[in-house]
């Protein structure tokens, strides 16, 4: 069976899904076949991939450092 | 409360399997059925039933007979349907925007309408390491805070943090599939953030 046809942009709402292995099996067929054809949207799948990436490497808020004191005090305090 | 109602309440609370089995089996179809009125999937309504029995089971010692069992247990199902189907509508009105402008598409009348606009295509972002920078992440940073408070919980405990999807789920009390919109939506929101400065 040939996989249906795709239209960029319906495949870029469908490339989460496609990475997180959600897809059914003919659409991933077809979403590969799209990407087969499709410079534009191995792109905007590399790009994705690469925001992805990036998020790895970020720094994120966190607690106060008085918080951390504070914890940390208490957590002595109980052996004390 | 009624003897029978009495009864059946005695024996849960003694941890009678086959009452609890039996009651399961008997009013489930009928929660599913109104679960179902609530949320959009099957498979989410019979989460919800799941969901309700579980309530049922913690509950059961704090059952003070004011009503019949059964009313208060789909009293219980009602609220958890309600709860899930009000977080799916919210996901769903998030949904239904794409996360691409839809202008960087051709018309439906073009030969080849939905496919990019050669001028409005992405462009290849270059080698990695530009990924890396300092002003890059920063911007990414910025992108990240700027989110929508349940696109940013699931994208920064997915992609920040690295816990998986089961986890997430679990944490924010998500289906799956909302699961993924919401992640969805927020990294392709990002990969534009990033493509506004390196695209």
């Amino acid at each position: 069976m040939t996989p249906r046809d795709i239209a960029c942009i319906e495949l870029v709402e469908l490339l989460t899904d496609y990475l997180e292995g959600a897809l059914p099996p003919d659409e991933v067929a077809a979403v590969e076949a799209h990407l087969e054809t499709c410079a534009k949207c191995r792109t905007y799948l590399a790009q994705m991939k690469a925001t992805i990436e990036a998020l790895g490497a970020v720094t994120v808020e966190t607690l106060p450092d008085e918080a951390y004191d504070t914890l940390l005090t208490a957590f002595q305090d109980r052996f004390r | 409360m009624q003897a029978d109602d009495a009864r059946l309440v005695a024996r849960l609370r003694a941890g009678d399997q086959v009452a609890f089995a039996t009651v399961v089996r008997q009013w489930s179809p009928a929660m599913l059925r109104a679960a179902r009125f609530h949320v959009r999937t099957h498979a989410s309504a019979e989460e919800v039933v799941q969901e309700a029995w579980l309530a049922v089971v913690r509950g059961l010692d704090g059952f003070e007979g004011r009503a019949q069992l059964r009313t208060w247990v789909f009293r219980i199902l009602v609220n958890v349907a309600r709860r899930r189907g009000r977080a799916e509508s919210r996901v769903n009105a998030e949904l239904r925007e794409p996360t691409v402008d839809p202008g960087r598409f051709r018309d439906d009348d073009d030969p080849y309408p939905g496919h990019w606009r050669a001028e409005a295509a992405p462009v290849s972002w270059g080698p990695e390491p530009v990924l890396l920078a300092a002003e890059v992440r920063a911007v990414l940073e910025k992108g990240l805070a700027e989110l929508p408070e349940r696109q940013r919980a699931v994208v920064e405990l997915r992609d920040v943090h690295g816990f998986d999807h089961e986890e997430v789920c679990e944490l924010l009390d998500l289906t799956p599939a909302n699961q993924r919109v919401l992640l969805h939506r927020g990294r392709a929101k990002l990969r534009g953030v990033l493509e506004g400065v390196l695209g």
